[in-house]
């Protein structure tokens, strides 16, 4: 048994009061729970104290809340392992235990899960719409396929990536991961019948997939490892390579002007990135309304970085370029990888981590050169 | 210690006074730089978006060259975002080893070849692993008294922690407080520090981009930050370069001079603010300058 001092976020609004700390004390061995301490809190000092939660197994997502400021399941956290994380961080062993993000607080740590993360699970028709006909038996999938949207089924809906997605606190019409998410499940289901009106609908909504700022926040805050944001790529990569769908915002544009620039330069041209991204991907694209409109209000900060010498005149028009040598070899990967694919899906080598796991070579002799000290797991 | 270098766009594109700062920094470290002059754009991880196939062959010719280096002890990167897109095409290619062998294929036309395991380290990672916050301590010259610097990570070299190896015993997303310690100045401690600049969808919805920089600006101001620090360009670009306009969706003046980390620890190891680049930002930094000249004045 150990001493464990909680750091609890209170808030009552029927109180009137505002939002306040409080700390308390608990008792526990350290492979207990978070979670273990809240419930002692309530069951030993104070019984008002707010808190869902049902399973305490990581099972029913119920008690999803934020410790030492980082999201998660209350149960699936060790308290020993939260009191290091504190010191770690310099709160000094003291376990801040909040509400989670984006969402009201309805009292204390419980939140309003209807007002935002059920809100936008219904947005992306998450249920299966069996492709038609409907066979007479069973439908018949391949392997890969089912194993690979096990990934988002593994969801439990607690909450924690939207809690904390960067996109959605800046933007909080943004769709958000959990339901993307959610949105792959049936995308990625073979079984579905409407794989490209969903893709469609998540495109042309300027709020919906090309929305996410690739923060990694919803990756590391998932119990489950849903890998929400990586769901997010997939569905941008089949919507725009596959069904040739072009979304509401620049975000189909921008990934062919970047890869494009970089099959004919081997590096970023920033300059002609962003017009091309506005205007159409080509040299041309600047010309274009919505390109000059774009470039039209990010003069102020043009102007300031030409005159700061940021960027030269020359290095704006030219960009600069991989010696030619160098160029040709780049062009090459290119025209091996992108020329063999045709635009069926089934061409594309992806290697995901999730269905295959990794090799045990661990063991292979070290290379020369810049060769690793401390292999990588 | 010799270094493959990998400079990256950004840094020979829109933030030259970063490329330039590493350069004036490295000798005063003792670290030898063997430019990656040869090496291909890492793609951002928009091109992985877009192709993985692609991405991957892309960085594993970079890792190749890297690895041709002799005598480098491992390749170092100076952008938040190589090191992020890089470590992700990296964990496939050395989870692998057929996939490995079929990358490799597609670059056996250029005679390269990527052997699994390659060490790639971001230049705040090389200071605390390689050269240890001790021998920094050491050589500083100018301690950083009174600066309160507040530190930006950029998304991509803190998430997600598994691939980027941040442990318990090895904090990497708690290096720039280290750092910005060891080198005499202040941590500010803000919201923003970890949260990300907006910059990956400035195209894609300006606002809400311009509105985290914002955001995490005020938020540093609000608590009383003469400066912040970044070892990632993307993010200088959206904080720096894009201040004037992110003042305009926040609607708030702003002003907060966002330095790049090489710049910060060439200021401490005694190099001039000119030097280092820093008339070439959009948000001069003034308070960074007075800063030096002050402490320049008081030592005379």
């Amino acid at each position: 048994m150990a001493d464990f001092t909680l750091r609890v976020r209170r808030y009552d609004p029927e109180s009137g009061e505002a939002p306040y700390w409080e700390e308390r004390t608990v008792s526990l061995e350290e492979h207990r729970s978070v979670l273990e301490g809240i419930l002692q809190i309530k069951a030993r000092s104070d019984g008002s104290l707010g808190i869902r939660c049902s399973c305490r197994a990581a099972i029913c997502g119920s008690c999803g809340v934020r410790i030492n400021g980082e999201p998660g399941l209350a149960c699936k956290t060790h308290i020993g392992a939260a009191q290091r994380h504190s010191q770690a961080i310099g709160k000094g062993g003291v376990i801040e235990v909040e509400p989670l993000g984006n969402m009201p607080v309805i009292k204390d740590l419980i939140v309003d899960m209807d007002a935002v993360h059920w809100k936008k699970i219904q947005r992306v028709t998450p249920y299966l719409i069996g492709r038609q006909p409907v066979p007479e038996r069973e439908y018949i999938v391949p392997r890969e396929s089912m194993l690979d949207i096990t990934q988002t089924m593994a969801c439990i809906q607690c909450g924690a990536c939207v809690s904390d997605c960067l996109s959605m606190e800046a933007d909080p019409g943004f769709i958000g991961p959990a339901a993307l998410a959610k949105a792959y499940r049936f995308v990625g289901d073979p079984r579905d019948d409407r794989r490209h009106e969903r893709l469609l609908d998540l495109s042309e909504d300027p709020q919906g997939i090309f929305d996410c700022t690739h923060c990694f926040k919803c990756v590391q805050a998932c119990p489950k490892e849903v890998n929400p944001m990586g769901q997010i790529m997939r569905l941008r990569r089949i919507a725009s390579s596959d069904e040739q769908i072009v979304d509401a915002n620049n975000g189909v544009r921008h990934e062919a002007a970047l890869s494009t620039l970089i099959r004919d330069y081997g590096l970023l041209h920033e300059a002609e990135l962003l017009p091309r991204s506005y205007g159409g991907n080509s040299w041309f694209g600047k010309f274009h309304p919505a390109a000059a409109r774009e470039l039209l209000s990010s003069l102020p900060a043009i102007v300031k970085a030409v005159l700061r010498r940021k960027v030269s005149p020359r290095q704006a028009l030219l960009g600069h370029k991989l010696p030619p040598e160098d160029l040709k070899a780049v062009k090459a990967i290119y025209e091996h990888v992108e020329g063999r694919r045709s635009p069926h899906r089934s061409e594309r080598y992806e290697l995901n981590l999730f269905i295959v796991g990794e090799d045990e070579d661990g063991n292979e002799s070290a290379p020369a050169g810049a060769a690793d000290k401390e292999q990588s797991a | 210690m010799k270094v493959a270098y990998w400079p990256g766009c950004v840094s020979r594109g829109f933030t030259p006074e970063l490329h330039g700062a590493t350069a004036k920094v490295a000798p005063l470290l003792d670290i030898e730089l063997v430019e990656l002059d040869r090496a291909n754009c890492c793609g951002c991880g928009v091109i992985a978006e877009h192709n993985q196939e692609l991405a991957d062959t892309l960085n594993a010719r970079t890792f190749a060259l890297a690895q041709q280096v002799a005598g480098a002890e491992l390749m170092m990167n100076i952008c938040s975002t190589c090191q992020g897109a890089q470590s992700e095409c990296q964990e496939r290619l050395d989870a692998s080893s057929e996939y490995r062998e079929h990358i490799n294929e597609t670059l056996s036309g250029e005679g390269l070849r990527y052997e699994r395991g390659l060490t790639n380290k971001n230049f705040l990672w090389v200071l605390v692993e390689e050269i240890g916050l001790d021998e920094l301590r050491a050589r500083v010259k100018r301690p950083l008294s009174n600066l309160k610097v507040g530190p930006f990570y950029g998304c991509y070299i803190v998430r997600p922690r598994e691939r980027l190896q941040i442990e318990e015993e090895q904090p990497r997303d708690r290096y720039l407080e280290l750092v910005i310690e060891a080198l005499g100045g202040t941590v500010i401690d803000y919201a923003g520090a970890r949260k990300c600049c907006g910059f990956p969808i400035v195209t894609m919805n300006k606002q809400a981009s311009l509105r985290q920089a914002g955001t995490h600006l005020g938020d540093a101001l609000d608590a009383d930050a003469d400066c912040l620090v970044t070892p990632c360009p993307l993010c200088h670009l959206n904080l720096d370069l894009q201040q004037p306009l992110a003042e305009g969706v926040v609607g708030r003046r702003l002003g907060l001079p966002v330095l790049h980390l090489p710049q910060l620890v060439g200021l401490a190891l005694g190099l001039a603010p000119e030097e280092l680049g820093m008339g070439r930002h959009v948000v001069r930094p003034k308070s960074v300058i007075d800063w030096s000249t002050a402490v320049v004045a008081s030592a005379a």
